[in-house]
């Protein structure tokens, strides 16, 4: 573990609205971080609280040592204050100043001269290809542009910590990829800590060297890309990664479920636990063939409740004790004439269920 | 600032245009009635004018110090209004405290207050037996009824509440997030209120503050009764023109009355097409815009 010092270590615990905010992170000195979540999660309240925009109930920040927040002890460090920086999601650049004005701005706050604030500015536009918009307002920039402004604005002021709240959500589709290449590009240059956070697992995979995921104002998952692939921890992570993820109690070679279902698997250590299940691995049967005689151990009842058509393959989703999304080729589903509403025995075998500790 | 001013001319001309082709009969009777409503009663006035004794009527010593007097006064009070009207305004838009509704309903009562009461009000408050006024006197030798001060003080009190309600309107309807941002940039509040804020709501502030003035200019009630009618000290045009109505020369009093609306309708016609135009013509989206 990294020392105590350097670096952001951060619990924050808030109550907002039908919120409940409770999360631990940390993220060391150059680091890139993405916080990935479905919306409504709570990484935009996680970065208000590190920014200051949002004081905590419970827990504490520290950045570099320095305490920013520690509600116990009653120190509470205010935004303009602190040795951050955020890049909105709207970005929230100032209609009335050219792009210099805004991105000179915060040094003008912090006392800077104008010329000298101007001269900064200046370099930042031309560090991140901006010279030429100097003068624009920001009413005239592209979505793209309008980001990069908003990128020099912030680490013009020379933060520690940098935050990005869904850097490319503003963006249409078209431009996405290009400007994703080049945020990739600039943050790279930025040797401070970096947080973004972004409900598209596309831009966390692209620009980040480790993902928090976050569920239900809770980081259910941390690692980097492949590890929290490998081996998803939420409903989330398993649909982003399109597996079957089945938690619970391993006891003699049987996982059972809150809801008693149960899955027997192979070589599991005992206790709390996750089954990952992967669609190819899943055999459909129509129900009441013979299922007996095989050395499937797994059988589980089901109703189809959805067909999708993948090239020559059909993820077909199951509703019952267990649902299941299983993965099977178009000759198979003609074979069977599987339709929407059929009942069905879905079968996995234990050698084929990975397990893992809760 | 030329870039910006074109393209809000532009703005409003292609909404006339648009406008004209989709205002339905019935509302363009109404607002014609309407119109009609304010301008007949000064062509009245234009009519029964004796514009060949105009210009003795308007050299009189007593009705030049008077139009001199009440743009003074006036002009002060509508500064005074934006100097504390402007952070009042902000705290009722902003500040979450108990009794806030019942704060604001105080602050706009000289609104539907008879100007005389709320001039009778003023003397009970800062008069030289007053709540206050007593220890003015006492202590600094200051007294405000019958001066030019206590003209202005009048005003003020009749007219302020029209800045605190339309800036409070616009900072109601400001983005926040944008107050937010500058905070992050290392921004101290009253820097991001001076850079921020302030900028924001300019339409919504100059809109505010010549309605103030407006109020101001042709304030009477709490004139008279707080300040008195001496010529020269507190005797502003629409007190004049009240006199001259009781007494022998009523046919002056039309003279005087027409000068206070030209001077008024000169400046908010200019004013209108500098600054009104873009604050009412934006209406709601002046403010809850971008930046």
């Amino acid at each position: 573990m990294r020392g105590p010092q350097a670096g952001l270590e951060a619990h924050l615990q808030l109550q907002l609205g039908a919120l409940d905010l409770d999360v631990e992170l940390a993220v060391a000195p150059g680091e890139l971080v993405a916080l990935l979540g479905p919306n409504g999660a709570g990484k935009t309240t996680v970065l208000r609280c590190l920014a200051g925009l949002n004081p905590l109930d419970g827990g504490r920040i520290t950045l570099d040592g320095a305490v920013l927040d520690d509600p116990a002890a009653g120190v509470l460090v205010e935004p303009e204050q602190r040795p951050v920086g955020v890049v909105f999601q709207s970005y929230l650049l100032f209609d009335r100043m050219s792009v210099t004005e805004n991105v000179a701005y915060g040094l003008r706050a912090r006392g800077r001269p104008k010329t000298e604030a101007r001269q900064v500015a200046r370099a930042w536009l031309e560090r991140l290809g901006l010279a030429d918009l100097a003068e624009r307002r920001p009413g005239t920039l592209s979505g793209g542009q309008a980001q990069r402004v908003a990128l020099a604005r912030a680490l013009a002021t020379d933060p520690r910590l940098l935050l990005l709240d869904e850097p490319l959500a503003a963006l249409d589709a078209g431009t996405r990829t290009a400007v994703r290449r080049d945020l990739h590009h600039h943050l790279a240059s930025f040797e401070g800590m970096r947080l973004l956070v972004t409900h598209d697992p596309l831009d966390a995979f692209a620009l980040a060297d480790r993902v928090v995921i976050m569920e239900q104002g809770r980081a259910v998952q941390a690692g980097t890309l492949a590890e929290v692939t490998a081996r998803p921890r939420s409903r989330y992570v398993a649909d982003l990664v399109g597996v079957n993820l089945v938690s619970g109690q391993v006891e003699g070679g049987e996982l059972r479920t809150p809801g008693g279902v149960r899955v027997v698997v192979a070589d599991a250590e005992p206790g709390p636990s996750y089954a990952l299940i992967r669609p190819h691995s899943i055999v459909l049967a129509r129900a009441g063939a013979d299922g007996g005689a095989t050395s499937v151990r797994n059988q589980w009842p089901g109703t189809i409740i959805g067909i999708e058509r993948l090239g020559d393959r059909v993820r077909v989703a199951l509703d019952g004790p267990l649902p299941l999304t299983a993965e099977i080729t178009v000759a198979a589903l003609e074979a069977l004439a599987l339709r929407p509403g059929d009942p069905v025995l879905a079968a996995a075998k234990a050698t084929e269920i990975e397990v893992y500790p809760a | 600032m030329t870039r910006a001013g074109t393209a809000t001319r532009a703005r409003s001309r292609s909404r006339a245009r648009s406008g004209r082709s989709a205002v339905p009969a019935p509302v363009l009777a109404l607002a014609a009635v309407a119109a009609a409503f304010f301008a007949l009663p000064l062509l009245g006035l234009v009519w029964r004018a004796p514009w060949s004794s105009a210009w003795t009527y308007l050299s009189a010593p007593t009705v030049t110090t008077a139009l001199r007097l009440s743009l003074w006064c006036s002009l002060w009070a509508t500064a005074a209004s934006v100097v504390f009207g402007v952070p009042l305004a902000w705290v009722l838009a902003r500040v979450d405290f108990p009794g806030r509704g019942a704060v604001r309903a105080l602050c706009t009562l000289s609104m539907v207050l008879p100007p005389v009461v709320g001039g009778v009000a003023l003397f009970f408050a800062l008069g030289r037996r007053g709540l206050v006024g007593q220890y003015l006197d006492r202590w600094f030798g200051f007294r405000l009824p019958f001066t030019t001060t206590g003209v202005i003080v009048a005003q003020t009190f009749v007219a302020m509440p029209f800045l605190v309600i339309t800036v409070e309107a616009a900072l109601r309807q400001l983005d926040g997030r944008y107050e937010e941002a500058s905070r992050t940039l290392g921004a101290s509040p009253w820097y991001t209120f001076r850079r921020v804020t302030l900028p924001a709501i300019r339409p919504a502030l100059v809109a505010g503050a010549v309605l103030t003035w407006a109020r101001a200019l042709g304030e009477f009630g709490a004139t008279i009764t707080f300040a008195g009618n001496f010529p020269g000290t507190t005797q502003t045009m629409p007190l004049a023109v009240y006199l001259a109505l009781q007494g022998s020369n009523p046919e002056s009093a039309i003279i005087l009355a027409l000068v206070l609306m030209g001077v008024s309708f000169a400046v908010l016609v200019s004013l209108r097409g500098r600054w009104l135009g873009a604050a009412m013509g934006g209406g709601p989206g002046a403010g809850s815009g971008r930046m």
